[in-house]
């Protein structure tokens, strides 16, 4: 059913080969993702991880198929207009642009903002830990701190899905874990469906209730994390994903 | 390396003068060689030409091929050492790889550049000993008034431009590579004694003879009587519509390069080499041979010289436009690859996005570019000596007259001011991309 979904894709097909020649470079996503609920989507590079999110936002379309945001069909609609905030691995703020500022563009395109707005842009700061870091600039942040102004940027936008593109993996592992129960809470308080793009089996195994496996640009495997990575639960793609995961 | 970038930028004009000063028939050099029984050949004719083709284009060979190796990973030489390989080994293995692309796109550039080469060729030679099509055009519509010889010789010169570059692009070489003003760190080489003293020695020569030129406008220029020309009111005007014509040339320029960025990275990657190049077909059809096209498309329907400003602005922008691209196609793309993700995720477009996310960005090098247009425009000679007239006079046009009349100290004055005003807007470029490259680094 749709309508407890955060977000679906029926049969969405893409190729970075635009005439498609290449048959066996043709993604073909079928997934369903819980609302209220944080879903890794993990497989292995060139798997389609990336590409699956990037359809989901927008940024790429889809060449057939379907896809539902919050039980509407979105699959024309441009990215501004999609029930979601996404972020990134990097480049996820403007430099020249203070915090304050970067966290405003999620109110208003304009930076034209009302005491209210202001007002907001301050709680979200403080709600991902950064009170009165508003007039640093970018440059004047830490990779982690930089991560949590996108998320105060979300807060602000106020759309029911977050996706995260590989978003801590360039931090180091205490600090990514800070950001994972970070990304966790504000799961929860703001009753987000978050979608998380993860290599690591442990990020999944801290935050996310649900877990989606990609093998050359289909899903192969999904389920709950507990089950899918639990000793029992292991197929054998899984297993050999695992196994070249721990030897790296 | 910055001395080796000022005659990038100098105008042609002027370091003619410079040149008659120090190797013409009074020039210091001339003199001081006949102290000692040695004749210089006359710089008027094929050797000035050359002389003076040597003057603009060595550094700019220096710089493209010293860019390319810089680019060497500082690793490769230390690891030659490390290897214990000679110098002939470490040339034909390691070095040469680098430069053998670069040389082959300096040496294409540097035949289009000498192939529509006006300025020089008009003041050195002009006789038909040594011209060049593009003087010949010149002279066809302005001494000679003969509309078919121009048509058919301004005909020639696109053939000729167009096989050239035809042939260039066969070969893979680029022209585009050679329109930068970035220098590259210098490689840290540990060298035998002979291999230094070589090289500075090398350094010396041509650092004299590039030098020099400067040396002799700075000195020829302060004994005119500069207060004197200032308060002509020819002189004034000069400036007046140098810097109008320029500014409007750098605002054209930079908004022409503008559009072309935008469709550059909105393109797909087939139209995107369109538009990366467009802004290149100025190479194909050199400034004269444009102006020459729009005298014969508009005499017969306008006053051509009433019309005079708006040519020079625009041909003098399309000039400008290659090398504005160079500055700012790099920073609109490092913005789209970085940001078009983001904006259109939140939703911000048109007016804010270009307010908000890409005027920060490319204010830099948008002043850049506009700077470096407006120095080429100040110090054209090109399009403004078809179409100057007593009523549209720029600087280097006055310099041009005053030389043709023998007055030649009014003319060394006038190209001290026009070189001061270049020098002071390629120092504002520079300091600039210095600063534009400090911030992208930190």
């Amino acid at each position: 059913m749709s309508s407890v979904l955060a977000a679906k894709l029926d049969a969405v097909s893409f190729s970075y080969d635009a005439d498609a020649i290449n048959r066996q470079a043709m993604m073909n996503f079928t997934a369903e993702f819980d609302r209220g609920v944080t879903t890794a989507v993990m497989g292995a590079s060139g798997s389609g991880k990336s590409t699956m999110l990037a359809l989901l936002a927008g940024f790429e379309r889809a060449q057939s198929g379907t896809i539902e945001l919050e039980g509407v069909d979105a699959t024309l609609s441009p990215p501004a207009e999609r029930p979601l905030s996404m972020v990134f691995q990097n480049n996820n703020l403007f430099a020249h642009l203070t915090v304050a500022k970067n966290i405003a563009l999620g109110i208003a395109p304009s930076l034209r903002l009302k005491p209210s707005d202001t007002k907001e842009v301050e709680m979200a700061l403080d709600a991902v830990g950064l009170a009165g870091y508003g007039q640093r600039l970018p440059a004047q942040l830490s990779g982690g701190e930089a991560q949590r102004v996108a998320l105060a940027r979300v807060l602000v936008r106020k759309r029911p899905i977050l996706l995260l593109d590989e978003a801590f993996a360039s931090l180091g592992p205490s600090l990514r874990d800070d950001m994972l129960d970070l990304v966790a809470a504000l799961t929860r308080d703001n009753h987000l469906s978050t979608i998380m793009v993860t290599h690591a089996p442990q990020d999944a195994q801290r935050i996310a209730q649900n877990l989606v496996f990609l093998d050359r640009g289909h899903v192969v495997l999904s389920g709950t994390t507990a089950d899918l990575l639990g000793k029992d639960g292991q197929n054998d793609v899984l297993k050999r994903y695992l196994g070249e995961g721990s030897q790296t | 390396m910055r001395l080796f970038g000022l005659p990038l930028v100098l105008p042609q004009i002027v370091a003619v003068l410079a040149l008659a000063s120090l190797y013409g028939n009074q020039g210091y050099v001339t003199l001081s060689l006949q102290k000692i029984g040695v004749d210089m050949p006359s710089i008027y004719g094929l050797t000035g030409i050359l002389v003076a083709h040597v003057f603009f284009n060595l550094p700019l060979i220096v710089r493209i091929v010293l860019g390319a190796l810089g680019a060497m990973p500082p690793e490769y030489d230390r690891l030659a050492h490390q290897l214990s390989l000679g110098a002939w080994a470490r040339v034909i293995h390691i070095y040469w790889p680098f430069m053998r692309g670069s040389l082959f796109n300096a040496a294409a550039l540097v035949f289009m550049l000498c192939v529509t080469s006006f300025t020089v060729v008009l003041t050195l030679g002009g006789g038909p000993r040594a011209t060049t099509i593009e003087v010949a055009i010149y002279q066809a519509l302005t001494f000679d008034f003969d509309v078919a010889r121009a048509v058919v010789l301004t005909a020639l010169q696109l053939l000729l431009t167009s096989i050239s570059v035809g042939i260039f692009a066969f070969c893979g070489g680029e022209l585009q590579s050679g329109l930068s003003l970035n220098t590259q760190r210098p490689m840290v080489e540990r060298k035998s004694v002979w291999v230094r003293v070589l090289s500075v020695g090398a350094i010396m020569v041509c650092g004299v003879f590039i030098a020099a030129p400067f040396v002799a406008i700075v000195s020829k220029g302060l004994a005119a009587d500069l207060i004197k020309l200032l308060g002509q009111e020819t002189v004034r005007h000069a400036i007046l519509t140098s810097f109008t014509l320029g500014f409007c040339a750098a605002s054209l320029c930079v908004v022409l390069c503008l559009a072309l960025c935008e469709g550059a990275v909105q393109a797909g990657a087939r139209r995107r080499w369109l538009y990366a190049h467009a802004s290149s077909l100025i190479l194909v059809v050199p400034p004269i041979v444009l102006a020459a096209g729009w005298f014969l498309l508009l005499r017969p329907w306008v006053n051509i010289y009433a019309a005079a400003p708006y040519l020079v602005v625009v041909i003098n922008a399309a000039m400008a436009l290659p090398f504005a691209m160079r500055f700012l196609l790099p920073a609109r793309q490092i913005a789209h690859d970085r940001q078009s993700r983001l904006c259109a995720q939140l939703g911000i477009v048109g007016f804010n996005k270009w307010r908000h996310i890409l005027l920060p960005v490319l204010r830099g090098p948008m002043l850049i570019a506009f700077a470096f247009a407006f120095a080429l425009s100040l110090g054209d000679l090109g399009v403004i000596a078809l179409f100057g007239s007593e009523k549209v006079q720029t600087l280097p046009h006055l310099i041009l007259q005053r030389m043709g009349s023998y007055r030649t100290n009014d003319a060394a004055g006038l190209a001290f001011i026009l070189c001061c005003l270049t020098m002071a807007l390629m120092m504002f470029v520079d300091r600039r991309s210095a600063s534009t490259k400090a911030g992208d680094s930190s």
